[in-house]
């Protein structure tokens, strides 16, 4: 391992690591615009100059020019200078040069707050204009370049990050720079409009506001978002995001990194479903049936009502769950159907989709925890073979599926539903207890591949509505069992008994979760099991 | 004056684009030498000890450019000869592709062999429409004849050339804007490193020399080290075209030996200053390099030479100015050539050659400001050193230097005092 210094730092990094990332791991910060570690290295913005004292202990000479971070690799002996006055003298430089055709319209730039330019500009910067404002080079503003993505050609500083993103981890090659010098303008290719399942990345990657998300657009400033690591429920790859919120509103969600799931990025179909959030038809309260039609209920009431109904009847129970439901919400369904001597615990979503595996991140299976239920103990079934009298159907809507549960759902004597909004199912329910959404909520899943991950609340669930495991605790209180305080506390006791990882908590998930050994165990169990197999 | 040797064509009546003609004087003897009777490995060294230094503006000595090349990385090694010949002032290599083409493919075939590369390409530029068929021809000429192709010269060896044409971008005579526009690129030069000699064209070896310095090769084998050595000074010696152009009475390329006088290629192979006018300034080495004043210009034309009077050689496009020449107007235009070819990759260089034309502008519009000068030379010298090719030094180099030569005349025209080029113009004319 190297051993380099900068700034009078010291620290020993990894063979291959360039300067800027071996000044990141040593807690310092060399400005940049073009790089970015998820692409190739570009070098053309030159703002991450720097002085190179010492080349190596075996060249322990310097450089007389400044050579630019991000394409240095770093030797054994290298000294570096990052700050000294020729480097930041350099770097002002630059960022004149950036802002002297730039429109500096912040003001009204979505961008601002979280821009580049700005940053740096306080930085090194804090010049007054040397350029005559008349002769700035007009280019076009707010031009649509596909269904999600705005440019702005005039606030582009030509840094090339969304090209490569597009060339390189896309291979689908929308934009490109066309003509030369202070003309160069970032244009679509010819024919082709920035549409593919992964195109708002180049939003996030945009180190200035050139590339703005239409759906974001004007809708916030960003300054007064809050941001919750949370993880994406839009399938089984489990990318890792962060969701901005403000005043119990969602704004916008974000990848966040995580080098054994989605890298840097997630795909546009994971990043609108917090537009679910907002839906029409949350359920705003818990239901009960009195007299043949619904009345609200606190969720006390509910989980109370939803306890005696159950045990009131006698006979099979089957808990009938989607794979969306969370670790916590899966295992205190499970332990309210042990209390009440045991059952059936089925998932009835469909493992394929009309998605199919891309080979990057996408994955057929459309749901994020199919793994974590099969390793508390579930069955894939999409139906059920003969009737039950007591069903617990759990963020599911087996109405509205392609098996009929009209008979089952008519027959059951007891139909609890646990679910954030209505459906054709909640219809048939004796008690709906109305919970909130996973970003309301604490919890985890398992990913497709075995790996346990952590999301946390990120907005209130509506009034009247509570966190998945708050109201399926309170059933299993008021059935006698244990009664679980915390999301995490559940999480502690369902990690030791199903996925054999013994007394740990949230922290221990961190912020890229933790592979459980299930995952060989249940890799290939994905297979729909025929619940006539399952007769107990 | 001396024997011609790159432009020997102007002293034999033969057409020497004709093969026949050619051979009839002695023509590929040199390669089958070459390729007969030397290792790759002392060519190299043959090449080193001649102490030819690269003719496409930086002086790079080609043998030890050639030694970069790895051994024995399985990849195919490309020579690309770069005939993008686009700097102002500079039109030599065009001399030799339009009259003499084969003495380049001798020089390529032998460099070829002694890099171990197979394939070459001649990147040329697109407006020299007659030097491409020439080239076309030679070279199918040469494929006839044995001397390309496989098995060339009768050896085992296969070597063959191929033309491109350039699609009109200066910076395509970059080496590596050259190397990413003969992959079918935008012509954006590459940052270094990898350098072309470990990772060219292609993702392979690749060694890229100028026009000029290929054809001497050929007269290096035909001649011997020594012989090159014995013309101009031993570090930088041999044959040298100069391209004389400006307010001369018969510009033009000339052939002299490396290291002659600027005062005598003006004054007697350019013929002197036209009538009535006197020598004001000259740019030595293509519009990018530092400018002399007339009394600078008393120096030998070689690499060293030219470096000690605070210039360089660069492609000897002799760029002579009289005192009817306006160094405002002057300077805007190279200023425009600049702006208008910066490729727009880097920061400092898309910006700033803009900025600078801007500036000039203004200046010799009549409305520029004292402020403005003072900005001119900060955003040149911002400019330098600090992009990924130096076409950004290209364009700054001029600026600094003509503000530094001729001062009074900028500060004349940001008082509003009228050009004082124009009015010796006007008494001239
Ligand atoms: C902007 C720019 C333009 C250039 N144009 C040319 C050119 O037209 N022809 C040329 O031979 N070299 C040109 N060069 C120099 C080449 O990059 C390269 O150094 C040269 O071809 C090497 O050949 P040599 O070693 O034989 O001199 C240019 C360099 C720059 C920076
Ligand atoms: S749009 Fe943004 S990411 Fe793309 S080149 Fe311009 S500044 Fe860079
Ligand atoms: S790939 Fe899957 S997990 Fe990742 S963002 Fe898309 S839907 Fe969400
Ligand atoms: S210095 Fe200018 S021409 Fe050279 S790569 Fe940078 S922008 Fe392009
Ligand atoms: S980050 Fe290094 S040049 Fe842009």
């Amino acid at each position: 391992m190297p051993s380099i210094t900068i700034n009078d730092v010291t620290i020993e990094v990894p063979d291959g690591t360039n300067v800027i990332q071996a000044a990141e791991m040593s807690g310092q910060e060399i400005a940049h615009y073009c790089y970015h570690p998820g692409l190739s290295v570009a070098g053309n913005c030159r703002m991450c100059l720097v002085e190179i004292k010492a080349l190596s202990s075996k060249q322990p000479n310097g450089l007389p020019k400044l050579q630019i971070g991000c394409n240095t690799i770093v030797q054994d002996g290298m000294v570096i200078e990052s700050e000294n006055e020729k480097v930041r003298d350099a770097r002002r430089g630059v960022l004149e040069f950036l802002l002297i055709n730039h429109p500096i319209d912040c003001p009204i730039c979505d961008q601002a707050g979280e821009c580049k330019l700005q940053e740096y500009y306080i930085d090194y910067g804090g010049h007054d204009s040397r350029f005559e404002l008349k002769s700035k080079t007009e280019k076009h503003k707010a031009v649509a370049i596909g269904p999600g993505v705005m440019l702005d050609q005039e606030r582009c500083i030509l840094c090339t990050r969304c090209v490569r993103f597009l060339e390189e981890v896309t291979e689908t090659h929308e934009l490109t720079i066309h003509e030369r010098g202070d003309h160069s303008e970032l244009s679509l290719a010819h024919g082709k409009s920035v549409d593919n399942p992964y195109a708002a990345n180049i939003v996030d990657i945009c180190p200035v506001g050139a590339l703005t998300s239409r759906e974001f657009r004007f809708e916030a400033r960003v300054w007064y978002l809050q941001s919750t690591p949370s993880v994406c429920t839009g399938c089984s790859t489990g990318c890792n995001i962060e969701v901005h919120s403000r005043a119990g509103s969602i704004y916008r969600v974000k990848p966040r990194s995580n080098f054994e799931v989605n890298d840097y990025w997630m795909c546009d179909y994971g990043r609108a479903i917090f537009s679910d959030n907002g839906r029409a038809d949350r359920l705003l309260s818990s239901l009960s049936r009195e007299s043949g039609g619904f009345v609200n209920a606190r969720f006390e009431d509910a989980a109370l009502r939803s306890a005696r109904a159950l045990q009131s009847e006698p006979g099979p129970i089957a808990v009938v769950a989607s794979a969306d439901l969370s670790l916590e919400e899966g295992f205190l369904l499970g332990e309210i159907a042990e209390q009440l001597g045991g059952g059936l615990k089925i998932i009835t979503s469909p493992a394929s989709s009309e998605f199919c595996d891309d080979g990057f991140l996408i994955s057929e299976d459309r749901h994020p925890n199919r793994q974590g239920l099969l390793a508390l103990g579930y069955v894939e079934a999409r139906r059920l073979h003969k009737s039950v009298n007591r069903l617990l159907v759990a963020r599911d809507n087996p109405a509205a599926g392609e098996e009929s549960w009209d008979a089952y759902l008519e027959s059951a004597g007891a139909t609890i539903v646990i679910s954030d909004n209505f459906d054709e199912t909640t219809a048939y329910a004796d008690h709906v207890i109305a919970v909130g959404s996973h970003f309301e909520s604490d919890g985890t899943f398992m990913n497709g591949k075995g790996r346990v991950q952590r999301f946390a609340k990120a907005v209130d669930a509506p009034t009247g509505a509570v966190e998945g495991w708050r109201a399926l605790g309170y059933v299993l209180g008021a059935l006698g069992g244990t009664r679980y305080e915390s999301a995490e506390e559940v999480f502690t006791a369902l990690a030791a008994r199903h996925l054999g990882l013994s007394g740990i908590g949230y922290d221990a998930l961190g912020n890229d979760g933790v592979q459980s050994g299930v995952s060989a165990q249940w890799a290939g169990a994905s297979v729909p099991l025929d619940a006539a197999a399952l007769d107990r | 004056m001396n024997e011609k040797v790159l432009l020997h064509f102007q002293d034999t009546s033969a057409d020497l684009t004709d093969i026949e003609q050619y051979l009839g004087e002695g023509g590929y003897e040199a390669t089958r030498k070459a390729l007969t009777e030397y290792e790759p490995d002392g060519l190299v060294n043959l090449v080193k000890e001649s102490n030819l230094r690269g003719r496409g503006g930086a002086g790079f000595p080609t043998g030890l450019k050639w030694s970069f090349v790895p051994k024995d990385t399985g990849k195919p090694v490309y020579l690309l000869c770069n005939a993008d010949e686009s700097e102002p002032g500079t039109f030599k290599d065009r001399e030799i592709i339009e009259h003499d083409p084969h003495q380049l493919l001798e020089g390529i075939i032998i460099a070829a062999y002694a890099i171990r590369c197979e394939i070459a390409y001649i990147y040329i530029r697109g407006e020299m429409a007659l030097g491409y068929k020439v080239l076309v021809k030679a070279i199918a000429d040469a494929r006839n004849k044995g001397f390309l192709g496989k098995n060339v010269f009768g050896t085992q060896l296969s070597i063959d050339i191929h033309v491109h044409r350039g699609a009109g971008a200066y910076i395509c005579g970059e080496e590596t804007g050259l190397i990413e526009s003969l992959e079918g690129k935008r012509a954006y030069p590459r940052i270094k490193p990898p350098f072309p000699a470990v990772y060219g064209v292609f993702g392979c070896p690749t060694i890229v020399n100028n026009v000029e310095t290929l054809a001497c090769v050929k007269h290096i084998i035909e001649r011997g080290s020594d012989w090159f050595k014995s013309i101009g000074p031993e570090g930088g010696p041999g044959p040298k075209l100069y391209c004389v152009s400006g307010h001369v009475r018969k510009p033009g390329v000339y052939e002299a030996p490396m290291g002659t006088p600027l005062r005598d290629l003006i004054d007697r192979y350019a013929g002197g200053m036209l009538p009535g006018r006197t020598l004001k300034a000259v740019i030595p080495g293509g519009s990018s390099v530092p400018i002399l004043r007339a009394e600078e210009t008393a120096i030998n034309m070689d690499f060293d030479s030219v470096a000690k009077a605070g210039s360089m050689l660069g492609s000897a496009g002799i760029i002579v100015m009289d005192n009817t020449t306006c160094m405002v107007r002057a300077l805007r235009t190279i200023t425009h050539f600049y702006h208008h070819e910066s490729c727009g990759q880097c920061t400092p260089c898309r910006e700033g050659t803009g900025w600078l034309e801007k500036l000039l502008i203004r200046i010799d519009s009549g409305v520029g400001t004292d402020e403005d000068l003072k900005v001119l030379d900060s955003v040149a010298q911002g400019m330098m050193g600090t992009t990924i090719c130096v076409l950004a030094d290209a364009a700054a180099m001029p600026v600094r230097s003509f503000l530094a030569k001729f001062a009074d005349e900028f500060e004349a025209h940001v008082r509003g005092e009228d050009c004082r080029a124009d009015a010796v113009h006007r008494r001239v004319a």
